[in-house]
């Protein structure tokens, strides 16, 4: 049984650094990464099996690939919290000559990050070929990714979707973020993504739907459910709603914080709303 | 002016099927990925003896450069192949973003390139793609000139950590290399010494060169000719070597002259050793329907070409 105080405090706390990351450098993406915080407190702390330490290979281990990019002060937050590199670190987020770019890369070296995601629709097809290589080499370890709903009008998405249930890459378990918004507005007036659970289905996928993302309660038991589902012949998907700016309430309920940092006040506003659990860094 | 022999015509893609089927057989971690082309890249036998490290991803060759990319974590050595055209424009932004700018070991092996792929016309005759792939940060760009470099080539970039562009064609062109050459990846080839006139050529264009000093020799010009197969890194000092001793430069590659083999060389002589230079390439323009020589004639990139470069540099001296 997960201690869920203990996930839950760090949930808010990652939560806090995020909203100071943004707020500081005035610029990065806010509203996904408060959405996506249950479910990458959850994934690393609760879901994957990871060794000590950080290779490229990740050979017998579990590994991840954020696809969206643009969350990165989510990543980042969990990352540093979960040892990869110093928490104080996240104070460098989009400054000159850090490791933190606003879009996640390997390029500086920066321990948990296995590939550059930013532009949109790639992150699939590189956790396709991670898997496969997991097979190559006959580590039994999942490969795990996270995608955003609008990203999915990204073509290159569907050709991964094809080749995976079409090669049985069933050592994979995409989640989609489905928190119905990107920049210009509801992703069903952008461009209708429909029903996406059942798109997957019919390309072959097995798919589960976790209802309330920004429950750990429901998030760790829909990733447990998703573990159990792999091996058996097809790749998984979770279609996972969220709430874009979970946890602060003037963020919520709207496409505005997507990539806008709050100001003074507002940070003040959405920090109380968030009372440090694990200390700020 | 020392002579080659023209072994028998081979395609410079049947030089590829070849390494890799030497790859299958002596490097456990090589994959090859290809995208509907497997006859086309000659790739059967390795496909035959390996089918657990063949994907076949199909007509998509987006998600196979990021399948490419991924399965270089856990140490695979991916060799991704298709047209030139569809290895490169048209999946720009995942070779940038996945493989480039992510540092990851995949091998883009790009057959049909350049107007010689013939018939097809302009829609797959990329001669932009030099250009492309060399601008990428870290990217080492390579166009072997026969079937034995490519061969020799395909196999040695297995060794070298990082993305390779690996460039060749379609035709049966002249195979004039050794059999037994050790391919170094950066490093210029003497193919003729001489005094009056530097020929630097590229791919395809190797031989129309040598062919072209043959002519040029006989009416008593001294003519150097250089094989730069690998456009990038570029091998600076054999150029500067050759120039501080000719004072010109022929450049020839089947490539648009902007972001070709030439305005690299170019580079070179504008910063170290300003020289009169001629372009034997494709001038701004698209391709178009017919067979490859009639096209090698119509768009100025034969030993016709070069021999009348040569002549028009030497009057620039």
């Amino acid at each position: 049984m997960p201690n869920y105080d203990n996930l839950q405090s760090l949930v808010t706390q990652v939560r806090r650094d995020i909203l100071r990351m943004v707020h500081k450098v005035n610029s990065g993406h806010p509203g996904g990464s408060l959405g996506c915080t249950e479910f990458f407190v959850a994934l690393y702390n609760e879901i994957m099996e990871l060794k000590d330490g950080f290779d490229m290979d990740g050979k017998n281990e579990d590994v991840f690939f954020l696809s969206n990019g643009h969350i990165s002060p989510v990543f980042y937050s969990v990352l540093a919290r979960k040892g990869y590199f110093p928490i104080d670190e996240l104070n460098t987020f989009r400054l000159i000559d850090s490791r933190l770019q606003g879009h996640p890369t390997t390029h500086e070296g920066l321990p948990g990050v296995r590939v550059a995601s930013g532009s949109l629709g790639q992150g699939m097809s590189v956790a396709i070929g991670a898997a496969l290589a997991k097979k190559l080499n006959g580590d039994d370890h999942l490969v795990f990714s996270l995608h955003g709903d609008g990203e999915l009008q990204e073509g290159q998405n569907w050709e991964a979707i094809m080749f995976a249930a079409g090669n049985k890459v069933d050592n994979l378990i995409a989640t989609v973020d489905r928190n119905g918004q990107q920049i210009d507005g509801a992703t069903e007036d952008v461009l209708p993504l429909g029903n996406v659970a059942e798109k997957f289905r019919v390309f072959g996928w097995d798919v589960l739907e976790i209802e309330n993302g920004n429950d750990l309660g429901q998030i760790v038991t829909g990733l447990h459910e998703a573990k159990s589902r792999t091996g058996k012949g097809k790749p998984v998907c979770i279609v996972m709603t969220t709430e874009m700016g979970h946890g602060v309430d003037f963020m919520m309920h709207t496409h505005a914080w997507h990539g806008k940092a709050p100001n003074d006040e507002q940070l003040e506003t959405a920090l109380a709303q968030n009372p440090e659990t694990l200390g700020d860094y | 002016m020392k002579q080659y022999t023209d072994q028998g015509k081979q395609d410079t893609r049947s030089g590829y099927g070849a390494g890799m089927t030497e790859l299958g057989r002596t490097n456990p971690n090589v994959v090859a990925l290809c995208a509907d082309l497997v006859g086309s890249l000659k790739i059967e036998t390795f496909i035959k003896e390996n089918p657990e490290r063949f994907f076949q991803v199909g007509i998509a060759e987006a998600n196979m450069m990021g399948i490419a990319a991924g399965l270089t974590i856990g140490g695979k050595i991916p060799f991704a192949s298709t047209f030139a055209n569809f290895a490169t424009g048209r999946v720009y932004d995942q070779i940038r973003q996945s493989i480039a700018y992510s540092d990851k070991n995949v091998k883009i092996c790009a057959s049909h390139a350049g107007l010689t792929l013939g018939e097809d016309g302009a829609t797959h005759q990329i001669l932009e793609d030099l250009g492309m792939m060399k601008m990428l940060p870290g990217m080492t760009v390579i166009n072997p000139c026969d079937f034995n470099q490519t061969k020799a080539a395909t196999i040695a970039i297995a060794e070298h950590h990082g993305p390779v562009y690996l460039r060749f064609g379609r035709p049966k062109v002249a195979n004039f290399t050794a059999a037994d050459q050790k391919f170094e990846i950066g490093k210029a080839l003497m193919l003729n010494e001489g005094s009056d006139v530097t020929i630097i050529a590229t791919g395809h264009l190797v031989w129309e060169s040598l062919i072209a000093a043959e002519r040029l020799e006989n009416q008593g010009i001294s003519v150097e000719v250089i094989n730069i197969h690998t456009i990038k890194p570029l091998d600076d000092s054999a150029i500067l070597a050759s120039v501080k001793k000719t004072g010109c430069v022929v450049t020839a590659e089947e490539h648009n002259y902007l972001g070709g083999l030439g305005e690299s060389i170019s580079r070179v002589l504008a910063t170290y050793h300003p020289c009169p230079q001629e372009y034997v390439a494709t001038r701004d323009t698209f391709g178009e329907s017919g067979t490859p020589e009639q096209l090698m004639e119509k768009y100025g990139l034969n030993n016709k070409a070069i021999e009348e470069a040569v002549l028009r540099v030497l009057k620039r001296k």
